[in-house]
């Protein structure tokens, strides 16, 4: 056993990540409130925490900085369980809501919104999710033969983004006047997120999160092979149906929020995945607070890296993200 | 008492018959070898007898109740199954063979104390002690085989099915993995019911042999019953040789090319 493996299985190790990526998220929360357009000090925070003192701060902090920074916090937790369910389920390491159709459904939804009724905003996300929803539980219809099989979900999946992605390309060539007003939504940004966007996700990552780890024993289960799953009890395509549809819940809220945001749920439990390993009990609270404090640190970077231009968090997300990626990858696999 | 019984089970995959009308009668504490060519439906129906597939036609029973309408978790408290291909896991020895103790768990109970003696049993038997704290993704070949069907006996099944146990390894750990099931056999009155390759394996390591032939039962019997030279031509299409120790016990099948 070489000294990094052992290292890696020693008791407590792992635990001990777990809250290395807690700490990550609170302090890319603070970083996140402090920092923007304008820089808050850190004792206004607290004093308009407390409700101490009234500070001139406190209508950016509350009105702007802190829900936002619960949004981001929300969506980075968000895609990253759907992204850590959704890899498990279909035992392939591209698995993402992307491959599920949740993107390219609320991708052409809120496309639709934003370039046939850009007159009705407040549709946008309603509509996102529903798009969203939708497509995801057709990927899985037509995935459907006597049982799902993995490969056929993600191969109906890319099929059906395609198709969907081409109703996105068309929408953008017919109505090119109005793309400008769609780059947000198509790269995924926090711009001008607050608590109504809070209001809308909130419930559903509660509840998406709270299954999800009613389902970690399962899911645990499922690593083991469908096989051995089934002859250790375990109802192997009611978990794939019932996590599939956790994730889809998940995603779908949180894309449906902050546009077509990729990369997030496919890198977060990956990296969360080659440091603390394939139990379920560590690799989702692992996924949750590094989903949470990447997207929050990503946005906080994006707002104030070429300022007073905003960076939309997608970007810095790919920019950022992609090599980080690539580098714990090349260390290994060797 | 026959414990496990198929009820003329039919399957097909896609247009393909895989399984045609089969009857079958398995007694409670003894070996059987399911021994067939390639795509003869030998693995088929070890899946469907160990509740992996249910069969388009026909039932199977378990001690006289449908086995597919028991509850999972039931039959998984009864029945295991060492699957063909296991991935290799990032996890302990130890914490593989615990998953075992899943079907006799409630969703949130954590193993106890028996549960612990329960996996050092199945730990002692496969001769794994020493591993225990080692990683899955480090073992040899063997070495995995042992520590999945470790986790097998920490179910405590009254039937293991084994899906070619002995594939991939070598002569000396195919014997390991052989003599585990005999002495499981012995000691606790597993029914075993194994997919085998190795002809000679199957007449040396168990009580019955069923010779699956395109999708029906050839016939099933003890191995000195059913491993003559007219089987091994028509099923397998080879001419064999058989041969007896003193005792008359059923030792060695030598195999060539047909001749025409």
């Amino acid at each position: 056993m070489s000294k990094k493996e052992a290292l890696r299985d020693r008791a407590g190790w792992k635990g001990f990540i777990v809250v290395i990526f807690a700490a990550l998220m609170v302090i890319s929360t603070i970083f996140s409130i402090q920092f923007g357009s304008a820089n808050i000090p850190l004792k206004d925070i607290w004093t308009t925490f407390t409700g101490d003192i009234q500070s001139d701060f406190q209508n950016i902090i509350w009105n702007i900085r802190v829900p936002r920074t619960f949004v981001a916090i929300l969506v980075g937790a968000n895609l990253a369980v759907a992204g850590v369910l959704l890899q498990g389920i279909m035992k392939n390491p591209l698995a993402d809501p992307y491959i599920i159709g949740v993107s390219s459904g609320a991708g052409l939804a809120g496309m639709i919104v934003l370039i046939l009724y850009p007159h009705l905003p407040h549709i946008l996300t309603p509509v996102a999710f529903i798009g969203a929803t939708i497509v995801a539980f057709t990927v899985y219809a037509l995935a459907w033969e006597k049982g799902i099989a993995p490969t056929r979900i993600i191969l109906a999946g890319v099929a059906i983004s395609a198709f969907l992605g081409s109703g996105i390309s068309a929408l953008m060539v017919f109505y090119s006047d109005r793309v400008q007003g769609t780059i947000d939504f198509m790269v995924g940004g926090l711009s001008a997120r607050s608590w109504p966007q809070v209001e809308m996700i909130l419930p559903y990552s509660i509840i998406g999160i709270l299954l999800a780890i009613i389902g970690i024993r399962k899911m645990n289960l499922l690593m083991l092979g469908d096989r051995t799953a089934k002859s250790l009890g375990a109802r192997v395509e009611w978990i794939r149906f019932s996590m599939t549809a956790v994730a889809t819940l998940l995603a779908a809220s949180a894309v449906s929020v902050v546009g077509l945001l990729g990369f997030v749920g496919l890198i977060v439990p990956h990296t969360a995945r080659l440091i603390v390993g394939n139990d379920y009990r560590v690799l989702l609270p692992a996924s949750i607070f590094l989903g949470a404090a990447i997207l929050t640190a990503s946005d906080t970077l994006g707002r104030i890296i070429f300022a007073p231009i905003e960076v939309p968090v997608g970007v810095i997300m790919g920019a950022i993200g992609a090599p980080f990626f690539l580098y714990l990858l090349r260390r290994k696999m060797v | 008492m026959s414990s496990l019984e198929a009820a003329s089970i039919s399957h097909s995959f896609s247009d393909k018959q895989v399984l045609k009308q089969i009857d079958l009668e398995l007694k409670e504490g003894r070996i059987y070898s399911i021994i067939g060519p390639n795509g003869s439906g030998k693995s088929t129906l070890l899946h469907v007898l160990s509740r992996q597939l249910k069969p388009d036609h026909g039932q199977v029973y378990w001690k006289q109740a449908d086995l597919y309408r028991l509850s999972p978790k039931k039959v998984a408290q009864e029945l295991a199954l060492l699957a063909q291909v296991n991935d290799v896991m990032d996890l302990t020895v130890e914490q593989l063979i615990s998953y075992g103790r899943t079907p006799h768990k409630s969703m949130f109970q954590r193993l106890d104390e028996e549960d612990q003696l329960i996996i050092d049993e199945a730990i002692q038997l496969t001769k794994l002690e020493v591993l225990r704290k080692r990683n899955v993704s480090q073992l040899s070949g063997g070495e995995r085989q042992r520590a999945w069907i470790a986790l097998c006996l920490a179910q405590q099944p009254k039937v293991l099915f084994l899906d070619e146990p002995t594939t991939y390894l070598d002569i000396s750990h195919q014997l390991d993995v052989l003599e585990i099931v005999t002495q499981l056999q012995k000691t606790q009155n597993v029914t075993i019911v194994m997919v085998l390759h190795d002809l000679n394996h199957a007449a040396v390591y168990s009580d019955e042999v069923i010779v699956v032939k395109e999708g029906r039962i050839y016939g099933q019997g003890t191995p000195k019953e059913m491993m003559n030279p007219g089987m091994f031509k028509d099923v397998f299409n080879v001419q064999a040789d058989i041969y007896e120790d003193q005792d008359n016990e059923l030792l060695r099948i030598v195999m060539k090319p047909l001749k025409d």
